[in-house]
């Protein structure tokens, strides 16, 4: 039994990591499953260091929760392996069933066991004998003090997740796997709960692996963002570099809104409806097509009739439709080629609906992606 | 435009399950093999004896006996359809006075077995009958012959229509009236409405009834042995009795079951498709009344006749000759005694049904796979094996292999199992469909390994339908004939097979207090059922 995935340059790759990074608490080394023709999980590394909290953001159908049930055991891999608090779990010849890993889960919907109260679902991954002062540890930690003996359906549905993560972290896992745990919930329940199951997870150190397929909620409360799509793994980054850097058009697309306008690379920099931008990393090769990435709110208006000379005729944009979002408002500018634009701006300052426009960016380095036919 | 599609998200395809524990896979394939033995028994012992068994099949006598089956088959479930469609719409759609009391009239006829049913009708209208001992005095000497076809076409008729009426009621109830009152805006009358968009759509009901109805036709021994028509399984038993050589039984035996599993197929079929019949969910709008108007009266006269023949009739006639039996000393000790022997064998059979029922339905439902399809598959074969295959088919292998269990408890048991588990499998499937495999998983996650989760989970939580499970098997058992019949040890009287010796050999009277009993049994079993219909 050892410590590491017999796989040479897997082992190489973990023991190149940085001497004064912790041990990971759970990571996967090129894990794979397949599902008849088709690749549900493709080659996926990802590590997690204690105490973080990690989310799995993908649409559905990414795979992202064939990830999950293999790392919970539910499923066997194809290929590559999995470690569980420095311990192999899966790999190759080996399968560790689901009662051995030390993980906890939370599922969608709470999967509380009906024919047991409170404490006897808090309870039931507990050593008999001397359970009751850990599961009254744990009720005053998710809130429910009081509510031992009621039954599950006696709970809201806020109350029975809360329940389902108490149940979850009772045994103290080495991790805890969330499995879209909010989205059986209404909104406002939802963005409470939440911040709360942080807090809670913060409280108890737990190292987490979240799978969503809201980005919103991804950002949010994430340590770190990986983006899933068709079975792999795209960009794991902290969310604000995710939203701010995104490294393929598809991150870029998936997380926040994007403003994607193709040009050409003249002198190293794009040329685009809306002026000239560089590539924040990287060079271009002149002569080549390429896309800018530019969020709504990077875009700014100005109306036409407010410009001391006519703009040319391609560069003007008209006001199609406006979404109000709250504190901001953003605008749908359509070109005279059809193509759409979103522009945000406070919701102070909106511009009508029909009002001819041109727009410009003030960053002059953003992120750029080469177009490659 | 992205963050759309991927909000619609959440569901998830699972391609895969995991293997299931052998010691599951062990249970299982024992349960489906005891179940496919009668069928596979048959089919050696009409192969054995080479081409004669095709020659037997061929035989103008064979020919006769499935033409007079089938015969029945079509008038009965004719007859029913024609009885119960008018009774069905009637109940729910029109406003026929006391509609409440004619619908639980119209679906009581189902607690009375075939064999009371028949019992009660040459009981009444028989040779010595109740009928003929009121008429006598005027002077009447002999009623028009009810022996042979016209008796067990009208016994199974009064008994099995209610088939009709349950699943032609359904349909009536789930009918989205907006379709009629599209019609009716659309320029159509009531009599148009009914014929082009109702009873179209009740076409799917219909035909389910009826195949229940002429799968019960063709499956029953009591009402036609006790009418002395020979269809099938009258014949099979009359063979197995007169000879010792088992072949020609066998060959009709398989023929039976070649009828009955064609109408089993079809159903299933029509089942699956009737699916898509049902338009929206939950309860739907009630649709107005139709007035009857002078109709009510005609109308009344019907349901009036129908209840009267298949429910006034054998209740009053099992009272007539209990007081008449009562009167005369007939001793009441010996139905306690069978009683006792029907609760024994019926109670085990019940729990030995439910145990089996375990194993079948958890591979069905959690490892759907080749494996689980092929046991669950085969379990279900019991619903197309009659009662009087099944004991036929364990008569012969006893009597070929095991000569020491011939006629004893446990072999009867295991004909039950055989004859019973199909419905404990269907009620402990339902039961575990209705629970979350993620509550499976999140115990696996806290450390209980498979065998674990299913005690301490997933048998608990499934409790309530293992009970009714159990009732139901044992209220089924209670009722059963044939199998009893052929395989209960010598002296082992239960309630059915007294009421049917008694019957047979012409004491009404004796038979008159088991037959009580056994309706009490029967109705009971009916509300088992219908609890566990409207909990799915």
């Amino acid at each position: 039994m050892t410590a590491t995935i017999e796989r040479p340059q897997v082992t190489m790759r973990g023991m190149t990591a940085p001497s004064d990074q912790p041990q990971p608490a759970f990571r996967t080394l090129a894990l794979t499953k397949r599902f008849g023709d088709v690749t549900a999980v493709d080659g996926v590394d990802l590590d997690v260091r204690r105490g973080e909290f990690l989310a799995v953001l993908g649409p559905s159908g990414c795979g992202k929760t064939t990830l999950l049930r293999l790392v919970a055991g539910f499923e066997r891999p194809d290929g590559g392996g999995i470690e569980i608090g420095g311990r192999v779990v899966a790999g190759p010849r080996r399968h560790l069933a689901p009662e051995h890993r030390r993980v906890g889960m939370v599922f969608q919907e709470s999967a509380l066991f009906p024919h047991l109260d409170v404490a006897g679902n808090i309870g039931f991954g507990l050593p008999r004998g001397g359970r009751d002062g850990r599961i009254a540890e744990l009720v005053a930690l998710v809130g429910l003090a009081g509510l031992q003996r009621r039954m599950p359906h006696e709970l809201s549905g806020g109350q029975q997740q809360r329940v389902a993560l108490a149940r979850a972290l009772a045994p103290d896992p080495a991790l805890i796997l969330l499995d879209e745990p909010f989205s059986s919930l209404d909104a406002t329940l939802r963005s409470q709960l939440r911040g709360d199951v942080r807090e809670i997870l913060r409280s108890a150190g737990a190292t987490t692996l979240f799978v969503t397929h809201d980005q919103g909620e991804a950002l949010e409360i994430s340590d770190r963002v990986a983006v899933m799509r068709a079975g792999r793994i795209e960009q794991v980054s902290t969310p604000s570099e995710l939203y701010l850097r995104p490294v393929n058009r598809f991150v870029a697309g998936f997380v926040g809104e994007a403003n994607l306008l193709a040009g050409e690379v003249r002198h190293g920099e794009v040329q685009t409806l809306v002026g000239r931008f560089r590539a924040e990393s990287g060079s271009l090769t002149d002569g080549t097509q390429a896309e800018v990435l530019l969020r709504p709110e990077q875009l700014h208006m100005l109306p036409v009739d407010r410009l001391s000379s006519e703009p040319r005729a391609e560069s003007v944009l008209t006001v199609v439709r406006r979404v109000f979002h709250g504190s901001e408002v953003h605008h749908v500018l359509r070109s005279s080629s059809g193509l759409e634009l979103e522009a945000a701006t406070p919701s102070s300052a909106t511009v009508e609906v029909g009002t001819r426009v041109i727009a410009h960016a003030r960053a002059r380095a953003v992120p750029v992606y080469p177009l490659d036919d | 435009m992205t963050t759309l599609a991927a909000r619609e998200s959440g569901t998830r395809s699972r391609a895969r399950t995991p293997a299931p524990p052998p010691w599951l896979v062990g249970a299982g394939v024992l349960v489906a093999a005891l179940g496919l033995l009668p069928i596979a028994y048959l089919v050696v012992l009409a192969a054995s004896s080479g081409e004669s068994a095709l020659a037997l099949a061929l035989r103008d006598r064979t020919l006769g006996v499935l033409g007079r089956t089938l015969l029945l088959a079509a008038t009965v479930t004719t007859a029913s359809v024609l009885i119960g469609v008018p009774l069905a719409w009637l109940t729910v759609r029109s406003d026929l006075p006391g509609r409440r009391w004619w619908t639980v009239l119209g679906i009581l006829p189902l607690v009375i077995p075939s064999y009371v049913g028949g019992y009660a009708i040459v009981a009444a209208f028989g040779p010595r009958g109740a009928l003929q001992s009121v008429l006598e005095p005027l002077g009447v000497e002999r009623l028009p012959e009810l022996y042979g076809f016209p008796g067990a076409a009208l016994a199974l008729t009064l008994f099995s229509f209610p088939y009709v009426v349950l699943s032609v009621r359904g349909a009536l109830l789930r009918l989205d009236p907006a379709f009629e009152e599209v019609s009716r805006s659309l320029g159509r009358g009531p009599w148009r409405t009914f014929f082009t968009v109702t009873l179209p759509q009740l076409r799917p009901a219909i035909t389910s009834g009826a195949l229940l109805v002429a799968l019960y036709a063709l499956a029953d021994f009591g009402a036609v042995s006790l009418l002395q028509f020979d269809s099938f399984t009258r014949a099979i038993y009359v063979q197995y009795r007169a000879s010792f050589d088992p072949t020609l039984a066998a060959v009709l035996a398989l023929l039976l079951v070649g009828c009955t599993a064609g109408l089993l197929l079809a159903e299933f079929r029509l089942r699956g498709r009737a699916r898509y019949h049902r338009s929206g969910s939950g309860a739907a709008r009630a649709g107005a009344l139709v007035r009857l108007g002078a109709w009510r009266w005609p109308a009344i006269a019907f349901v009036a006749l129908v209840v009267g023949l298949a429910v006034l009739v054998p209740i009053g006639t099992i009272a007539f000759w209990l007081v008449r039996g009562l009167a005369a000393g007939e001793p009441l000790n010996a139905v306690l005694d069978a009683a006792l022997n029907s609760l024994v064998a019926s109670g085990l059979a019940a729990v030995l049904a439910v145990l089996a029922s375990i194993p079948v339905a958890v591979l069905a439902v959690r490892h759907r796979g080749v494996l689980g399809t092929v046991v669950e598959r085969a379990t279900y074969a019991g619903f197309a094996l009659p009662g009087i295959v099944i004991g036929l088919a364990f008569v012969f292998v006893a009597a070929r292999y095991l000569p020491g269990i011939y006629q004893t408890l446990p072999l009867l048991l295991v004909a039950y199992l055989v004859r019973f588990a199909p419905e404990a499998v269907g009620v402990t499937r339902t039961s575990l469909l209705q629970v979350s495999p993620r509550l499976e998983e999140v115990a696996r996650t806290l450390g209980r390994s498979p065998g674990a989760v299913l005690r301490q989970v997933t048998l608990p939580i499934i409790r309530p339908g293992l009970a009714a499970g159990a009732a139901l098997v044992f209220l089924t058992a209670m009722k059963e004939l044939p199998t009893t019949i052929l395989l209960a040890p010598t002296g082992f009287d239960t309630l059915a097979v007294r009421i049917w010796s008694a019957t047979s050999e012409g004491f009404f009277a004796r038979a008159a207090a088991p037959a009580l009993l056994m309706v009490l049994v029967a109705a009971a079993s009916l509300v088992v059922l219908l609890r566990q219909d409207r909990d799915r």
